[in-house]
């Protein structure tokens, strides 16, 4: 190996026990105190891409005081070049359903779910009985909470915490207007935890090595480790589990195939990176954030063709609810076919920036905000690409 | 009785008839009809005492609730950035020659119909599809005609 190698963690994928749910059921012998700060000592921060500190979240819903509670996992992992909640649940569900039973004593709720999104159903049956597992090991407990599986239908929107209780209610996937936020009112307009997957593994595996050992892993803003779905361009692709905090130079010597142009950190929701900047980029919440996604181009790529897939993406996914976002996706990917044609002068695309700019201020939801993220750092970085 | 109601009943006694249900039990009558007519969806909103409004705007939000009547195996390929940069194209167009349908229609024994979908989580092994709710990953023209091969003769 050489030092310019990114250290491998196994800290999600790895075997923690040979019994099954044992630290499931050492924690839950534990104070909800302790529980608690463990989890904030440990730094732990949302895995799911917005980052909001775990810890945080767990106590405001928990100082809530309501007559029903819940926790719910988000599977509905949609975000282009995004894949690591499948192969999380597929290969450790245990880690991921004792997350939620910590988290549900916690909070003090009697019920969870997980919204799977429907592009996942063939594992199902899978998940069913691995769930039968923990129903039983939950009653040899006395844990008297019962997890259950809901199903997306396709719809991007609804991995936003507000959209996929509007689904889970029954209704469309539109959201909510924040605040209230979903520690006062979620699911049934009761106090509801909402966490990603690998958030729970998270919560799991600090209850087993304590926050200062986890806390050992990554850098001060970004503590522990993450699951990176690689793809596009490269040799290697696949799930691999690394610290957070590296910077992207190093990432690409080691998952580019020597040609890389640009990296898309987060997905089309994130940000575009040119090979100018991969020096100064740290993947991390102190500098580019992601869920996870890490799509590499190369030189044979043509950006314009990478935003316009982007844009209709989010043309297509846009819940159509606010005028920002279901006219804005439209008219970005409209005004950059205009200007590749010839139809529109260059100079538009300043036009449209200041439009993608609006809809980072007016857009109801992440959805409609995020796309600004994509289309400046594709437009600014590779301009001669939109025109010629 | 028509057929739907008594299959609606069935749904509705598994899932219960609250608002709650709406999603799990439009994804029932998908499972087993592969569309949701019109009257199926009338008759759950009378089974779930909802407007047929509310059935049918939840309904229509989700691209896998289809309201136009469907092929017995729905092909979503995948056309999300990585996928499409790793032959989408070629694999539609094997798609469309071995199915003689374009994008969009079903065939005229009603066995297949070919759409394309957003990324379906399989991007570090485009291009990638679903013949409903089976992925298919790693895509070359040899194995679309293997896998549609044994459809046509299921």
């Amino acid at each position: 190996m050489s030092e310019q190698t990114l250290k491998r963690v196994d800290l999600i994928f790895g075997e923690y026990s040979n019994e099954k749910y044992k630290i499931l059921a050492d924690t839950m012998k534990r104070s909800n105190e302790d529980i608690l700060k463990d989890l904030l000592d440990s730094g732990l921060r949302g895995r799911g891409g917005a980052g909001f500190p775990t810890a945080m979240k767990w106590k405001f819903t928990a100082d809530t005081i309501s007559d029903e509670k819940f926790v719910i996992c988000n599977a509905d992992e949609g975000e282009p070049g995004t894949f690591k909640d499948r192969e999380i649940l597929l290969r450790v569900p245990r880690k991921v359903f004792s997350g939620m039973a910590i988290c549900g004593k916690v909070i003090g709720a009697s019920k969870g779910y997980m919204y799977l999104r429907g592009e996942y159903r063939f594992m199902l049956p899978e998940l069913m009985k691995e769930l039968d597992i923990y129903h039983e090991h939950a009653k040899n407990l006395g844990l008297n909470f019962p997890i259950e599986i809901r199903l997306g239908s396709g719809a991007y929107i609804c991995g936003e915490e507000s959209a996929l209780f509007e689904s889970m209610e029954g209704g469309r996937g539109e959201p909510r207007n924040k605040p209230p936020y979903p520690t006062t009112s979620g699911f049934m307009k009761k106090p509801t935890v909402i966490n990603n997957v690998e958030t729970f593994v998270n919560v799991l595996m600090i209850m087993r090595l304590g926050p200062n050992q986890y806390k050992k892993l990554g850098t001060t803003d970004s503590r522990g480790s993450k699951v990176f779905s690689v793809s596009g361009d490269t040799p290697i692709p696949g799930i691999y589990e690394l610290e957070l905090g590296m910077p992207l130079d190093r990432f690409v010597d080691e998952f580019g195939d020597g040609d890389t142009k640009a990296v898309q950190v987060g997905g089309a929701s994130g940000f575009c990176v040119p090979r100018k900047k991969f020096k100064d980029t740290v993947i991390g919440f102190e500098g580019v954030p992601t869920g996870g996604s890490m799509m590499i181009f190369n030189s044979s790529r043509s950006m314009y063709n990478v935003l316009h897939n982007y844009l209709k993406f989010f043309e297509e996914e846009s819940c159509g609810q606010c005028t920002p976002c279901r006219v804005g996706c439209q008219q970005l990917r409209k005004g950059i076919v205009a200007v590749k044609k010839g139809e529109k002068k260059a100079v538009y695309l300043d036009q449209l920036m200041k439009l993608s700019e609006s809809m980072k201020i007016t857009a109801k939801c992440g959805l409609g905000q995020s796309v600004a993220n994509s289309f400046s750092s594709i437009v600014n970085n590779f301009k001669e690409e939109m025109i010629y | 009785m028509n057929e739907c109601q008594e299959l609606v009943r069935e749904l509705a006694d598994k899932y219960g008839r609250n608002r709650t249900s709406l999603l799990p039990i439009l994804q029932g009558v998908i499972e087993k009809n592969n569309y949701l007519s019109d009257t199926c969806m009338t008759d759950i909103a009378k089974e779930l005492d909802l407007s047929a409004a509310q059935v049918f705007g939840t309904a229509t939000f989700y691209s896998f609730l289809d309201t136009v009547p469907r092929g017995k195996y729905i092909i979503r390929v995948c056309q999300t950035i990585t996928c499409d940069m790793h032959g989408k194209k070629m694999i539609i167009q094997t798609l469309e020659d071995m199915l003689k349908i374009k994008v969009g229609e079903t065939t005229p024994d009603k066995k297949f119909t070919l759409l394309e979908t957003n990324c379906l989580g399989w991007c570090h092994e485009g291009p990638a599809m679903l013949i409903n709710e089976q992925p298919f990953s790693g895509l070359t023209t040899e194995k679309v005609h293997d896998i549609i091969s044994e459809y046509i003769n299921k």
